[in-house]
C-alpha cells in the first residue's frame, strides 16, 4: 500500500540517502533503528515530501510522486495529494499553541476538507476520547504533560483519516512512564489495522510491537526482518554493533 | 520677505527644484510655447480667448493660495472670529476678484508647498509676500508689484544709535531667512547675522537680548512690534512683492495686471493698504498717487485692540482664548486621527504581505519587497510625502493632499512593519509550518492558519510602538496642506506668541488621540499573549 524506491537525498555533497527501497503492506507496523545520523528520520520525511528527494519514487493508495531532482509545482501538486492519505507526527508534537486542543485536532479537517463544523466536532471528540484527552480537550497545548500533547498530536493526524501513519521519533522527548502512554496508543491502533511507520530508538517496543524492523546504516537499509529473529540473531555486523552499544 | 510661519527655506527650495523637474518640465513643457504665442500676439487678455483658471470649481471660481499661519498682516486667521481669513493681501484678492466678475476663494498651503501647489494646477494664483527676485522669477511668473516696501531697524526702547546699518556693524542683527533684508546684512557683516525662519522667534529674541537688533520688512516690523520695541532710522533697501503665476498662464497673469492697474488708479489699493496703515511714500512714488484721503486705519486698530484682548494674561482672557482655540484644536485632533488611523491599516496590510514575500517568496518576489523596504526605510518621510503629492502627478497620478498624506505615511510604514513582521515570522519555530504541510495544508493555508496568527502575538508589543510614532509622523502631512494637529499648534502659538498653553492643550489632544491606540494593543496583547506568554518552550 506505500511502495518507496529509489530514494536518494544529499544535503551539500552529503549523501543522506543512497537510494532506499520499501514496500509496506496494509496494516504493518515497521520500525526503523539504527544510529544518528543515518538518514532514518530523512528517509521518514521523504516519504510524504516533506524533504524533496533527489531522485525515487514513492506511491500511497495509487497516487505516484516521482523526483527528479527538481522540484516543481506540479510536483508539489501532485504531493499534497499524496499527503491526503499519510498522517505524520513529530518528535517535538508541533501542536499549534494559538488553538485548544480540540481545535488542534478540528482545524485541517474543516479547512483542508471542507468538512462541516458539526462533523469535524463529532470526529475530534472521538477522537481525543479514544486517545485518553476527552478531559482536556478544551485546554491550550501549554497547559498538556508531553505524553498528552503527542497523544493530541495523534489525535489531530488521524482526524484526516489518514492510510498511513509516519511517527518521527516519537517518544524521544518523553520521560519513560510517558513514552508508555503514547506506545499504548500505537499499539491500539495497529490493534486497528492501522499501517504505521515508526523511526525509533525505543528498542523494546522495536522489538516487542513492530510486525517488522527495519536497521538503517549510511543511507542505506542494511537489515530487516522479523524483530524477535533479528535482536537475537543480527546477519549484518552493523546490525551487530549497534544493538550491542544499546543493550 | 513674508510672514508664512514656518519658513523652511530648505524645504522651499527643495519643493522648487522638485517642480522644476517634475510639474514645470512635465506638464508645464508648453510654457515656453505660450510665452511664445502671447508674446508674438502682443494681444494678451483678449476678451474672446476665455482664461485659464486651474483648480476652479466652476466658470465664477478664483482660487489662490497662501501660507495664512500667523502671516499677519499678509493673509492670516482673524484672532477676533477664528476660521475668518483676512489681511491686506486678502482684501487686495477679494478686490482682484470682484473686478473680475469672479468669487476669490482661499486655498491654505504651507509656505514649501505654494509653488510646488502652483505648478500642479490646485489653483489659480499664490500671493504671499513673494519677493520679486532673479531667483523666484526664474520660477514663476509675476504679475506687476502690487506692494513696494522697505526694510526697517527695530530695537529695544532702552537701546541707542544702533539706527544705520553702518552703526549695526558688529552688532548681532536678526532677520528672516532668504529675504532681501538677509541679503543687505550678508553683504555688510556676515558673522553677526541670525536668520529665523519665524517672525515670533525672531522678535522674541529681540526682546530677550539674543539679539541687538532687527532689520526687516516694514509691514512686518509695524505689526510684530510690541511696545517695548521701536522702529528707528530711515527706511533701508526697495523689497517687491508680485502676484505669482504658473509660466504656462500669461493669459491670466495679464489679466491681473489690468486689473491691478485698474486698482491702482482708481485708488482702491491705496484704500486698502491705508485701512491696514501700510500705504508708504513708497506706495506714492510707485503709483504715483500722491493725495492722502482722509482713511482710518481701521484693520490696523482692529488687529491690535483684538490682540491686546486675546493676548492678556488676565484669567478672562486666557479663558477665552483657550475656550476659541477648542473647535480649531478638536480639527486639528480629527485630521490627525483621519490620517493616521487609515495609514495604519494600510501600513498593517502592505507590511504583512511584504514580510511574507521576503521570509517564503520567491527569489523575485523576496528581492522586488527587500530592496522596497530598504528604500522606504532609508529615505526621508519627508521627501516620500512630497515625492508622492508633488511628483506622481508628473506620472498622472493627481490624488488630494489627504489621500496622498495616507498613502505616503502607511507606505512608509508598511516597509517598518514588514521587518517586524518578517522577524516575527522567522520566530515561529519551523515544526509548525511542516506539522501544517503534514496535515496537508497548502503554504497559503498554513501561513494564514498557523504561522501568521503566532507571529502576529509576538510583534503586538512592537506594533503599538510603532503606531504611536507613526501618530506623531502624521506631523509631517502639513507640509501638503492638512491642517492637523501641529499645524494647528504652530499657528496658534505663533499668533498668540503663546507657546506653552497652547503646547499642553495639543500635547493633550495627541495622548487622547492616541489612547485608544494603546488600549487597542493592550487588549489584543492581553487576548494573544495568554497563550505566547507561555507558548514556545
Amino acid at each position: 500500500m506505500l511502495k518507496a524506491s529509489g530514494i536518494a537525498k544529499s544535503f551539500g555533497g552529503n549523501e543522506i540517502l543512497r537510494g532506499i527501497s520499501l514496500d509496506v503492506e496494509r496494516g504493518e507496523l515497521i520500525s526503523i533503528i539504527g544510529p544518528s545520523g543515518c538518514g532514518k528520520s530523512t528517509f521518514l520525511r521523504c516519504l510524504n515530501f516533506l524533504e524533496h528527494p533527489d531522485a525515487g519514487e514513492v506511491q500511497v493508495e495509487g497516487v505516484t510522486v516521482a523526483s527528479t531532482g527538481q522540484w516543481r509545482r506540479a510536483d508539489e501538486v501532485k504531493a499534497h495529494r499524496l499527503r491526503g492519505h499519510v498522517g505524520m507526527v513529530f518528535q517535538s508534537f508541533n501542536l499549534f499553541p494559538h488553538r485548544t486542543v480540540l481545535e488542534n485536532v478540528m482545524l485541517a479537517p474543516i479547512q483542508v476538507k471542507r468538512m462541516e463544523e458539526q462533523t469535524a466536532h463529532r470526529i475530534a471528540c472521538e477522537l481525543l476520547e479514544k486517545v485518553g484527552l476527552a478531559a482536556v480537550q478544551n485546554r491550550y497545548p501549554d497547559r498538556l504533560s508531553g505524553g498528552q500533547q503527542q497523544r493530541a498530536a495523534i489525535a489531530r493526524a488521524l482526524a484526516m483519516k489518514p492510510s498511513v501513519m509516519l511517527y518521527d521519533e516519537p517518544t524521544s522527548a518523553l520521560d519513560p512512564e510517558l513514552s508508555e502512554e503514547v506506545l499504548s496508543v500505537m499499539r491500539a491502533l495497529d490493534a486497528e489495522g492501522m499501517t504505521q511507520l515508526v523511526v525509533t530508538h525505543d528498542m523494546r517496543f522495536a522489538r516487542a510491537a513492530s510486525d517488522r524492523v527495519l536497521f538503517m546504516e549510511a543511507g542505506q537499509i542494511v537489515e530487516s526482518g522479523d524483530p524477535d529473529v533479528m535482536f537475537a540473531n543480527p546477519r549484518e555486523p552493523g546490525t551487530r554493533r549497534f544493538l550491542r552499544t544499546l543493550l | 520677505m513674508t510672514g508664512a510661519t514656518m519658513m523652511k527655506r530648505v524645504m522651499f527650495a527643495l519643493a522648487l527644484a522638485l517642480c522644476g523637474v517634475w510639474g514645470v518640465a512635465g506638464p508645464g513643457s508648453h510654457a515656453l510655447a505660450d510665452d511664445m504665442v502671447a508674446a508674438g500676439a502682443k494681444a494678451p487678455a483678449s476678451p474672446a480667448a476665455p482664461l485659464r483658471v486651474p483648480g476652479a470649481t466652476d466658470e465664477r471660481d478664483l482660487p489662490w493660495a497662501s501660507d495664512g499661519e500667523a502671516n499677519v498682516p499678509y493673509v492670516f486667521h482673524d484672532p477676533a472670529h477664528e476660521g475668518r481669513m483676512t489681511g491686506f493681501e486678502y482684501d487686495l484678492m477679494q478686490a482682484i476678484s470682484a473686478r473680475m466678475g469672479r468669487h476669490g476663494r482661499f486655498v491654505q498651503n504651507g509656505w514649501d508647498g505654494l509653488i510646488p501647489g502652483l505648478s500642479r494646477d490646485l489653483y489659480a494664483l499664490v500671493i504671499d509676500g513673494i519677493e520679486m527676485t532673479p531667483e523666484h522669477k526664474a520660477a514663476v511668473l509675476f504679475s506687476r508689484p502690487y506692494y513696494v516696501t522697505v526694510d526697517r531697524i527695530v530695537l529695544r526702547n532702552s537701546e541707542t544709535g544702533l539706527d544705520t546699518l553702518e552703526a549695526l556693524k558688529g552688532h548681532v542683527v536678526g532677520t528672516i531667512k532668504s529675504t532681501a533684508a538677509e541679503r543687505l546684512l550678508l553683504d555688510h557683516d556676515p558673522s553677526n547675522v541670525r536668520s529665523y525662519d519665524e517672525e515670533t522667534n525672531l522678535f522674541s529674541d529681540l526682546k530677550n537680548g539674543r539679539l541687538d537688533a532687527i532689520l526687516i520688512d516694514e509691514p512686518i516690523a509695524l505689526y510684530y512690534r510690541s511696545d517695548d520695541l521701536k522702529l528707528v532710522g530711515s527706511p533701508i533697501g526697495r523689497v517687491a512683492y508680485g502676484i505669482a503665476f504658473p509660466k504656462n498662464n500669461p493669459g491670466l497673469r495679464d489679466a491681473v495686471d489690468s486689473v491691478l492697474g485698474d486698482l491702482m488708479s482708481d485708488g482702491t489699493l491705496h484704500q486698502i493698504l491705508a485701512r491696514w496703515n501700510l500705504w508708504t511714500p513708497q506706495m506714492a512714488d510707485y503709483t504715483g498717487d500722491q493725495t492722502l484721503p482722509m482713511i482710518k486705519p481701521t484693520a490696523w486698530t482692529d488687529y491690535r485692540q483684538t490682540m491686546e484682548r486675546m493676548s492678556g494674561s488676565s484669567m478672562q482672557a486666557m479663558v477665552h482664548r483657550y475656550v476659541s482655540f477648542l473647535p480649531l484644536v478638536a480639527s486639528g485632533a480629527l485630521m490627525t486621527l483621519g490620517v493616521s488611523a487609515l495609514a495604519m491599516v494600510l501600513a498593517v496590510a502592505v507590511g504583512l504581505v511584504l514580510a511574507l514575500a521576503r521570509a517564503y517568496g520567491m527569489a523575485p518576489l523576496r528581492w522586488v519587497a527587500g530592496v522596497y523596504v530598504e528604500v522606504v526605510r532609508g529615505t526621508p518621510l519627508l521627501i516620500q510625502v512630497l515625492f508622492i503629492f508633488y511628483g506622481l502627478p508628473a506620472f498622472g497620478l493627481r490624488l488630494s493632499p489627504f489621500a496622498a498624506g495616507v498613502l505616503s505615511l502607511g507606505l512608509n510604514y508598511a516597509a517598518y512593519e514588514a521587518e517586524n513582521y518578517r522577524a516575527g515570522l522567522l520566530s515561529v519555530p519551523r515544526g509548525q509550518m511542516e506539522a501544517a504541510i503534514a496535515l496537508n495544508m497548502t503554504h497559503m493555508q498554513a501561513l494564514r492558519l498557523v504561522i501568521v496568527p503566532q507571529a502576529f502575538r509576538t510583534v503586538v508589543p512592537v506594533m503599538t510602538n510603532d503606531f504611536i510614532a507613526l501618530l506623531k509622523d502624521s506631523s509631517l502631512v502639513s507640509v501638503i496642506t492638512l491642517t492637523e494637529l501641529s499645524q494647528t499648534y504652530i499657528r496658534l502659538s505663533s499668533t498668540y506668541y503663546d507657546y506653552i498653553g497652547t503646547g499642553l492643550m495639543v500635547g493633550t489632544a495627541y495622548l487622547l488621540v492616541g489612547l485608544p491606540f494603546v488600549r487597542l494593543a493592550r487588549i489584543a496583547e492581553k487576548r494573544m499573549g495568554r497563550v505566547v506568554a507561555k507558548g514556545h518552550h
